[in-house]
């Protein structure tokens, strides 16, 4: 959960991506990694398995600028995709702020992000979430391959609240920070809201 | 929320400030750190200068999480201590409470058995000084009109952080 620190006058978020593997998660944070000023990162972390396949989780820590007279930061984390990381991907929503949901659009991964997002809403019900009154947007990633289901079908199979999603092609950066944008926008809006 | 955030007064800050300082002072540790179990940095106090101590932070509370998975597959309820050996630098970590974990890195100028004995007393400061915090918070909290700076927010502040 949010760290606010009146002393340093620093608040602290955390924003997780979830999503199948081989989704684009990783890719997302590093297009943010690479688009953003040095004064306003630091190191992203990988920590990865040989063939460049999450493992535990990436880190990227932002530091946007200032509200109230207090710093923001934001500390982005990827979970693991693949199916039998089960365990760590539960332990990294512990204390989430804000859930980016990283849908793949091809076709033959929709059993795929059904069974992720089946997973999210079970993983985070462990942590006494519910993915309902949480920071959350979708994102359609690949939307640039010629298998990519519709819009509108992905919505009807992954979105039935209809929250705030956003096309992708991580890659080339497309909608990567419209997304990252929104769920930051709704982060902030829920500690005014507790505040 | 099953977990309420972390709120940070600078009263308390100082009392963690002077507690990790002492820590590292008596241990004669190289760098103390107090690192939130969700990842963020509380306070750092040593020879901090060359070490990403976000980073740390956030490796710390995701080898921490990864132990206590461990520990739940074998029912023990968790391993409150961890020690990585190094070639020159060793880390100790250890539990406070259910909130945060202390991470003091040492070298061939300490020695892991004073370091245990200066981190367990430490522990039991620190624990004190969350204690007193998650009562100061719920007393506030019971209180009605408690001005927070986060109540005026606006959507043109939130803006603006994206330039």
């Amino acid at each position: 959960m949010s760290f606010i620190n009146y002393s340093a006058r620093e608040i602290s978020c955390k924003i997780v991506y979830y999503g199948p593997g081989l989704c684009g998660k990783t890719t997302n944070l590093q297009h943010i990694y690479k688009k953003i000023s040095p004064d306003s990162k630091g190191k992203m972390i990988s920590l990865a398995t040989e063939t460049e396949r999450t493992l535990f989780f990436d880190f990227l820590p932002l530091a946007l600028g200032e509200i109230k007279g207090f710093k923001v930061r934001f500390h982005l984390y990827t979970v693991p995709g693949q199916i039998f990381y089960d365990a760590s991907r539960k332990l990294i929503l512990r204390g989430v702020d804000g859930v980016i949901f990283v849908a793949d659009s091809q076709v033959e991964r929709m059993d795929a992000n059904l069974e992720s997002m089946e997973n999210l809403i079970k993983n985070l019900k462990e942590h006494g979430f519910d993915l309902e009154e949480l920071p959350y947007v979708i994102q359609y990633n690949k939307r640039d391959l010629p298998n990519a289901v519709s819009p509108e079908e992905l919505n009807d199979a992954l979105n039935p609240r209809k929250v705030p999603a956003y096309d992708a092609v991580a890659p080339t950066g497309e909608g990567v920070f419209e997304t990252l944008k929104h769920v930051a926008k709704l982060v902030i809006m829920e500690l005014k809201q507790k505040s | 929320m099953l977990n309420p955030g972390l709120v940070l007064f600078e009263e308390d800050s100082r009392l963690i400030d002077k507690e990790l300082k002492k820590l590292n002072e008596l241990a004669r540790a190289k760098v103390s750190f107090l690192v939130d179990k969700d990842g963020q940095l509380i306070s750092s106090m040593g020879e901090t200068g060359d070490i990403d101590t976000t980073s740390l932070a956030s490796l710390t509370a995701g080898n921490i999480a990864a132990t206590g998975g461990m520990a739940k597959l074998l029912g023990e309820k968790e391993f409150s201590i961890l020690f990585h050996e190094g070639e020159k630098d060793n880390i100790h970590i250890s539990l406070v409470g259910q909130r945060a974990i202390l991470v003091v890195v040492f070298d061939d100028r300490s020695s892991l058995g004073l370091i245990r004995l200066r981190v367990k007393r430490s522990v039991a400061a620190l624990a004190a000084v969350f204690d007193n915090l998650a009562k100061k918070i719920e007393k506030s909290n019971a209180q009605e009109g408690g001005q927070s700076p986060f109540q005026e927010i606006t959507e043109e502040d939130i803006e603006s952080l994206f330039g």
